[in-house]
């Protein structure tokens, strides 16, 4: 499998780089941030361009066209991502056309697939996975119980920074149904109505405004139709569909380095002190170099984990962790560089390179950070 | 696709019958690596496997048959690659005819001097070496002075260059001479190639940190060197140089050599010594070491595709000698005090490849001159 595009997916490329640019550009982003303060809208994004978005065949990147999706793949989600990336676009794509779709694809039920996916791909269904607990990504510490009650389970437990949990019309929870805290195995995923008697949600707006939630769930009733996959079985699952999300949140970061790099780097050239621009200082230049370099490794690794995501490879995880850690890495760099190197104006609110730093930080945390992924490589590699 | 499959299972048969069993060992010291030569000494499995090699052209796979290569396509000689790392072959020739001087000659070299020089280089019979460096002329190269001068049918050469790997070993120099005096710097150069045996050609080991002496202090002392030699054009050898340069930088940056990686040996080493903090200074470093591989696989890909990014060799260059300087820092790092031993019984390696490393990113141009090109050539930086 080389690691370059194919002409459908350099076609998928620069019509997402089109279509964010031109619909949801930063300036959107600056624009929801401000209607949603206060008392003002609460959704977050735009759901107008969430249905262009369907339109486009993004929201069904990932849904196979046997259930109305386009089926690209995700080389291609990475794609979109990444576009979402430069632009700092707000949309429900993650939680629902990359978690939920994969979570679908890969755990659904011919009933559940024949149900969810078409809505996936016609963005008329939001979904929300509700798996950490506690505050660092530990996605097999389950203390959320399910206990079987009549025909299915009965569902007690408090989920943390669950990504569009506000807006979300389905849940899919990662509950225990056997074994210790910390067990992979016990662990199983439910569907869950997000308006369900006992789901209560308490929506969180983050520091890149994008919102997360709070779900508790008291006493909530489910069917044994909405287990999906097997009855403790959910954590192979659990693990795909975050390999998944930290892929193509890899790609969004890759995004989101490329075009800090790409506006700081423009900025030395324009910007001019003692007489000069300041992109003729060597300290500046060699900076910027090794930035360049950087935003490259982090492109193949990205590349390569979202390769292996289409190709069902056994390697999936140590890539994902990989792309993960490595474009979580860059990306800080890239933003750090990027405010610091656009000196006092970088840090006001007025300019959006800000903004950039702001997205960085989120989704380096999002699925697990550099010592989250660190750990798991090493422990992968055998050490 | 069905081609490449037969040319698969060839190949595999072919290697399983021709690849010693002793050449299927991880490289564990100097001596194991073969440079060929006139006075290459090699043992006979090494001599077996490069004959083999060399005969079938595939010391240089993608090489045109006519000058001794195997006339493979890229996605041949990938498979090829990928058959020979399946069985842990290894490399059958290490040469700087094959990863410098070839290219160069491909593009740049008369007819004859392609069918004289390439075919003895892919078979390994000669040993070359680089006159680059001159003691004045180090990061500014371009400033260098050995002079070149035409008398007759020859040129005499003049001048004294320094870094020259392997002089000592190597049979024929390229060598950077200055044939216009008068000339700006940059236009003044010419690209000769000659025998290291010519009268007046003189060679001093130069000793490193690490104790060894893979470099050497080169003279020409009126050296005559037939006019028909030059390569190129007159006062055009720095485009040589620079496109030369750039293989020299990917050959530099490219760090998979047959070694164990640092993961497979910390696998071995921290169940004793299991320092958390080494373990993470460990994973950070494995974490940049497989993106850079990814990076150079993808690099490779693109090329084949038609879709080069332009101007990577010298992001290679830096990015992979830097990473070996962290590599051979932290291989001490995991040794302990073993890894502090010079001399004596035992494992004396490790001190020694940690100091020469060092060099790894001042050679073939330093890490701070490989920066400068980026923010020139890709960057476009004002005043770069």
């Amino acid at each position: 499998m080389a690691l370059v595009l194919t002409d459908d997916q350099t076609m998928v490329r620069d019509s997402a780089d089109g279509f964010f640019a031109a619909e949801a550009p930063v300036a959107e982003l600056r624009r929801l941030r401000d209607a949603n303060a206060g008392a003002g809208d609460a959704t977050g994004f735009d759901r107008g361009l969430w249905a262009k978005m369907a339109e486009m065949g993004f929201a069904g990147v990932l849904v196979p066209e046997a259930h109305g999706g386009a089926g690209f793949g995700y080389v291609a989600a990475g794609l979109v991502q990444e576009a979402i990336g430069r632009n700092l676009s707000l949309s429900p794509l993650l939680s629902t056309a990359i978690l939920a779709a994969t979570a679908l694809v890969r755990g659904g039920s011919p009933e559940q697939q024949a149900r969810y996916l078409p809505q996936i791909a016609s963005g008329e269904r939001l979904f929300a996975l509700a798996a950490d607990e506690a505050a660092r990504h530990a996605p097999h510490h389950v203390t959320t119980r399910a206990e079987t009650s009549g025909n299915g389970f009965k569902l007690n437990g408090t989920k943390a920074f669950v990504l569009d949990g506000h807006v979300a019309d389905t849940l899919i929870v990662a509950a225990r149904t056997g074994g210790a805290d910390d067990d992979a195995a016990g662990i199983t995923l439910f569907l869950v109505d997000a308006k369900a008697p006992g789901v209560a949600v308490a929506r969180r707006s983050m520091v890149d405004s994008r919102n997360a939630a709070r779900v508790a769930l008291t006493d909530v009733q489910v069917d044994g139709a909405d287990v999906l996959g097997a009855v403790g079985d959910g954590a192979a699952i659990l693990d795909r569909v975050l390999d998944a999300g930290r892929a193509c949140l890899a790609a969004e970061m890759l995004g989101v380095a490329g075009e800090s790099f790409t506006r700081t780097v423009d900025y030395l050239k324009q910007r001019e002190q003692f007489g000069v621009k300041i992109g003729t200082f060597q300290a500046l230049q060699h900076r910027a170099a090794h930035l360049f370099c950087e935003v490259e490794l982090a492109r193949s690794a990205t590349l390569r984990a979202l390769v292996a995501l289409d190709a069902d490879e056994d390697r999936v995880p140590m890539f994902a962790s990989l792309a993960k850690a490595k474009a979580g890495e860059v990306a800080k760099l890239s933003t750090d560089e990027g405010v610091q190197m656009h000196g006092g104006i970088g840090m006001t609110d007025d300019f959006d390179i800000g903004f950039f730093m702001k997205r960085a930080r989120a989704a380096r945390e999002t699925f697990g950070d550099l010592a989250f992924h660190g750990d798991r490589l090493a422990t992968l590699m055998g050490y | 696709m069905a081609d490449l499959e037969t040319f698969r299972i060839e190949t595999r048969a072919w290697l399983a019958a021709n690849c010693p069993p002793e050449m299927r060992q991880s490289i564990a010291k100097d001596g194991d690596v073969v440079w060929g030569g006139r006075h290459a000494n090699l043992t006979p499995p090494q001599r077996a496997w490069l004959d083999a090699m060399g005969a079938k052209g595939w010391t240089v796979p993608e090489w045109p048959k006519e000058y001794g290569g195997g006339g493979l396509s890229k996605d041949e000689a990938k498979v090829l690659m990928q058959e020979m790392r399946a069985i842990r072959a290894r490399s059958p020739l290490a040469s700087f005819g094959i990863w410098m001087l070839g290219p160069a000659l491909l593009k740049y070299g008369s007819e004859d001097q392609k069918k004289e020089h390439l075919p003895k280089i892919a078979r390994g019979e000669i040993r070359w070496c680089q006159g680059y460096s001159e003691p004045g002329a180090g990061s500014d190269l371009a400033s260098l002075r050995t002079s070149a001068v035409i008398d007759g049918d020859d040129y005499i050469v003049n001048g004294q260059k320094v870094w020259t790997s392997y002089a000592d070993k190597a049979d024929w120099i390229f060598c950077l001479v200055r044939t216009d005096m008068a000339a700006p710097k940059h236009l003044g150069i010419s690209f000769l190639l000659f025998d290291m045996a010519s009268p007046g050609v003189s060679t001093s080991p130069i000793k490193l940190i690490s104790g060894y002496s893979p470099f050497c202090q080169t003279f020409f002392d009126d050296v005559r060197v037939p006019r028909a030699n030059l390569m190129g054009t007159a006062g055009k050898g720095w485009d040589i140089a620079k496109y030369l340069l750039t293989h020299e930088r990917e050959m530099i940056g490219d760090l998979d050599d047959g070694r164990r990686s640092l993961s497979q040996i910390a696998v071995k080493s921290l169940g004793e010594a299991g320092v958390a903090p080494l373990r993470t200074d460990i994973v950070r470093h494995e974490i940049n070491a497989l993106a850079f591989g990814l990076t150079m696989e993808r690099v490779k890909d693109e090329t084949k595709a038609g879709q080069g990014t332009g101007a990577l060799s010298s992001m290679l260059k830096y990015y992979g000698t830097e990473l070996n300087k962290q590599r051979q820092e932290l291989l001490m790092s995991v040794g302990g005090s073993d890894s502090l031993a010079w001399s004596g019984t035992g494992e004396v390696d490790t001190s020694r490849h940690w100091l020469r490393s060092r060099a790894n990113s001042i050679e073939g141009g330093t890490s701070e001159v490989q920066l400068n090109i980026i923010a020139k050539r890709v960057l476009q930086l004002p005043g770069a």
